[in-house]
Formats: C-alpha cells, structure tokens, sequence
C-alpha cells in the first residue's frame, strides 16, 4: 500500500484534494446550506479593501468632475458678465447645478415616494467567475438584508439578494442566466417569466404565440414570484416573434440602462398597479363644420328633414323622374324611364323633403344606375 | 521530415534544460498573485464590463504549475485559487476548486514534457487549458447541481483566444517576479 501511495503520489494528491471538494460540495448540496464561514471570511476581506478602492475611484472622478464644472462656471461667469446682468448669470449657475444633481438625490426622492420600505446601497464590486452577472453591494444583514429580498433602481429592477453577509451582500442581476421573475406586460396584461441571458437583453418566456405583446411595450412585475412586489418596471419591449410554442420576447431592462452604482434593497416590499398604456396615438383637433351655403338654400324652402348629402339629393332627383314618367321602379314593365327628361328644377316636390338645389339638381350625374339598386 | 520532427522536439519537447528548469517564487508573490488576480476579477469588471471574460485567476494558476513543474503543487495551487474564488461567487464551495485542481494537475503534467519557456507553447497551452476550464466547469454544473447552464462553444472559443494572447503578456510579466530558476 505504502509502495503503491508513493509510486502514484501524484494522483494520489489529486485524488484526495478533488474528494475532499467533492465531499464539501455534497454536504453544501444535500443539506441546502453553505459554508457561511469562510464566505463570511472571504466576503469580510475583500469588502474593506472593495471600499478603499471605490472611495479612491470614486473621490477622484468626482475631483475631476468638479474641477471641470467650476472651469466651465467661471468661464460662463466671465462672459455673461460681458454680455448679460447679474440675475442671466445666477439663473445658469442655477442650471448648471440641476444638471450635475448627484443620482443619490434622485435616488432619495424616489425612495421617499415609492410605498415599499426600501434602504440604499452601493455597488462596490463584482462576483467572481467569467463573465459574471452578480455584484457585490456595501449592505448587509447588520443593515437588515437578508437573502432573496428584491433591488430595484427607480428606473426598474435590478435583480434579488442571493447572498447576505454582515458587510456586504451578493445581488444576482436580471441578466444572469439563472435569474427568473414574474412579469406583466402593460397593455394586454400578458403574464410571463424573465429570464436573464448573459448580456445586456432578457427573454420573456411562456407567452403563448396567440397572445399579444407589441414591440415598445412595457413589462412590469407581476409580484408572482413573491420578490419584487407587483408593478415595478422591467423594461421595454425590443423584439417580438413568434416561436415553435411560445413567443420570443427580447426586452431591453430599464433599470440597467444608466449604468449601476446606486441600487434600492426593498425590505418590505408594497404591491402596486400596473399603470395604464398611454393612448396609441395623440389626440387630432378637428375643425368645426363649414356653415351651410346661404344662395343656394336661401332659393329652397326650408322644410323640415330637408335634403342634406348628395345621395339625398340624387335619390330625390330618380324620384322625380320616375313620378314624371309614371314609372314605379322594380315594378313597370318596359325597362327603365327616360332619365333625360328636363325636369323644372323650381317644381314643388309632394314628398316633404325640400326639393334640390338648381345647381345641385342640373350637376347631378346622368348615369342611369342599375334598377336592381333602386330604392324608390 | 525527421529532421524536423527532431527539431520539434528539441525545441518544445525534449528540451534539455526542461527537467532543471523550475521555477520558484518567494512566499508573498506566491500568495500576492492569485490575490491580486481574484481582487481584478472581483473588481475591474465593474468598470470595464468586457474584462469579465479575462479568467485571470485561471492564467495564474496554469503559469504557477507549468512554471513549478510538480503535479502535487499544481494540485494546492489549483485547490487554493479555485476555493478562494469560489468564496467570492454565489456557487457552492468547490465548483471552481475542483476545476482548477484538475487543471493545475494537468498543467504541471504537460510541463514536464514542454518547453513551457515558449510564448507559442504558453499561447496553445492557455487556450487549451482555458476551454478545459470552461468544458469542465460546464459539466459539474449541470451533473452535481443540476443547473441548465448553456455551453456556447463558439463564444467559448474566441473568449479562450482572447485568455491565450492576455496569457503572453502576463506570463511575460510574472517571470520577472521568479526568485530561483
């Protein structure tokens, strides 16, 4: 045995260090735990160093920024005080600070409005593994995170908690690939799941092909999958086609689109309602009607249910015709009356519609429509 | 034509040097390395979305065993790495482990039997041991945890050519920290 261990020491080695990750991936694996320890360990190590870091990246961006922004206001000052008065300059250097506004701030308005109890966070790092879709946010359980909760940005969703630690806690994004959520489209209320991909578009998945989901539609949470709470923008819809089963719904997330560093953990999360669609199309004004042409109904006596559309009048005018020709149309034998008989366009009408226009009566077509079509 | 496979393997194989030429590194660049590796792979991405793809910690741990030339430090350097990256992530303790074992194994292998000195045997053995990385970590997700992880082999591919030419650079640069050779 001896001679056999040192003969294959190598493999040996190999053998047991693989076996004994085996044995720690079933124990992980069968009892649904983790190894909280050295995660806490690990996780504990990297955050302060994450944070030094963050604060050297982000301390400096905002020295540069700042530089640049007073460079540019003393500039600006220069020239307007050339150029305008006091209140012009005051008024842009008013301007100019809504514009640089810090997203935090945003961010604070939206968590005072929104109904869920929801704390802020700061991404400071990523997951390992290529390509990895989970970032590392400077809140923990001392902070009151805790494992499968929601992260939203006031744009949309961002992802849940897969992992919370005292300092710190994993966020999976919606574009993992292992990330799924309930979601709810805004006009048609088509349910249906997330699904993240690897990239920057996610999949809606299990929506039947009859169903309907336009391109430039919204998608909100559903609250089904009870971790984002219900009515919570996804993103919009970019491509839609039909598939062998169920539909192919790619949709742009909006809550990724201005880049990550300030996210919302909901701690307690408030159903809200889907809004509803804006109208597809703006309203069109529409003119008032033209008033009526006072020559030509001045000469007509006003009655009561007077002739008012063309086809009125042209019915009155077949009318006449057939009454001046003793002709009853469908019924007469011997074909069709003489259409081109001049008729006295003054001549009182029996029927209590008002009797044509002369300029409407000689304008009137001379066709003889089909018998079949009459309507006496 | 044995004249040059002669030549192939005095020059990638059968060097003579090769069984002499172990590498070594003192302690704190040993330990200095990987964690400046992880710490990128934690960090940079987050700025620089693409350089998740760069698998810095995996390049180290193929430079460290093809460079120690021993299978059993190739086994600790790969157990060490991939546990200490999988207590970074959001897998089960052991994924990344077991992969970078068998990779740190097969890396101190093969470099009893090449010139790992090379650039072009370090750019094939990089790519090599990169899709090996990603096959294998593939497999153990879905046979142990029974996730429906996709393998996209061409995406896979180009990621690992991507990996092999960093690889020259950075093996270049961590041969300047070697102590004994």
């Amino acid at each position: 045995m001896e001679f056999l261990l040192n003969r294959y020491r190598n493999l040996t080695v190999l053998l047991v260090v693989i076996l004994a990750q085996l044995v720690l991936l079933a124990y992980q694996v069968k009892s649904n735990g983790e190894v909280r320890l050295i995660r806490v360990w690990a996780v504990s190590a990297v955050t302060p160093l994450a944070r030094v870091i963050e604060a050297g990246r982000s301390g400096t961006v905002h020295f540069f920024r700042d530089y640049f922004i007073l460079l540019n206001v003393r500039e600006e000052n220069q020239r307007i005080k050339a150029d305008l008065d006091r209140t012009k300059m005051e008024n842009q250097f008013l301007r100019t600070e809504l514009s640089t506004a810090d997203r935090a701030k945003s961010l604070a308005i939206f968590q005072q409005q929104s109904p869920s109890k929801t704390i802020a966070a700061h991404v400071i790092g990523n997951t390992t593994g290529v390509g990895a879709k989970v970032v590392i946010v400077d809140r923990g359980t001392s902070s009151g995170v805790q494992k499968g909760m929601a992260v939203i940005t006031p744009d949309g969703i961002v992802g849940k908690v897969t992992g919370a630690y005292p300092t710190a806690s994993y966020v999976l994004l919606i574009t993992d690939p292992s990330f799924a959520a309930g979601v709810i489209s805004q006009k048609n209320r088509v349910h249906g799941t997330l699904k993240g991909q690897g990239y920057s578009t996610v999949i809606v998945d299990y929506v039947q092909n009859e169903q309907q989901v336009q391109p430039g539609e919204m998608f909100y949470t559903s609250g089904d999958d009870r971790i984002f709470p219900k009515g919570l923008p996804v993103g919009e819809v970019t491509v839609v086609r039909n598939g062998k089963s169920y539909k192919e719904i790619f949709v742009t997330p909006s809550g990724l689109q201005n880049g990550l560093e300030e996210v919302l953990i909901v701690v307690e999360g408030v159903h809200m309602a889907i809004p509803e669609a804006p109208l597809p199309s703006q309203p069109v004004h529409l003119q008032d009607a033209p008033p009526a042409e006072t020559s030509s109904t001045e000469a007509a006596p006003a009655q009561p249910g007077g002739l008012t559309t063309d086809a009125d009048r042209l019915v009155d005018h077949y009318r006449r015709i057939g009454e001046a020709e003793k002709h009853v149309y469908g019924q007469s034998a011997g074909g069709a009356p003489n259409y081109n008989i001049h008729l006295d366009p003054n001549a009182a009408t029996p029927s209590p519609v008002a009797s044509p226009a002369p300029s409407a009566a000689s304008a009137a077509p001379v066709t003889p429509p089909k018998p079949a079509t009459k309507n006496p | 034509m044995s004249d040059l496979g002669t030549n192939f393997r005095e020059d990638f194989t059968e060097a003579p040097h090769l069984k002499k030429g172990v590498s070594k590194f003192n302690i704190a660049a040993t330990i200095a390395i990987p964690l400046i590796a992880i710490l990128f792979q934690v960090y940079v991405p987050r700025f620089f979305e693409r350089l998740s793809y760069l698998e810095l910690p995996l390049l180290v741990t193929v430079y460290l065993s093809l460079m120690r030339r021993s299978p059993v430090a190739g086994v600790l350097y790969g157990a060490g790495i991939g546990l200490a990256q999988d207590s970074l992530s959001h897998n089960p303790l052991g994924m990344f482990g077991i992969v970078k074992t068998l990779v740190g194994y097969f890396a101190a292998s093969m470099s009893q039997r090449f010139d790992v000195q090379n650039p072009w045997v370090r750019l094939v053995l990089s790519f090599f041991f990169f899709f090996f990385h990603q096959f294998f970590y593939w497999v153990l997700v879905r046979a142990l945890l029974g996730e429906a992880l996709e393998f996209d082999l061409s995406t896979t591919l180009v990621v690992a050519a991507l990996n092999a030419v960093v690889a020259i650079p950075l093996f270049h640069i961590l041969d300047r920290l070697k102590v004994v050779d």
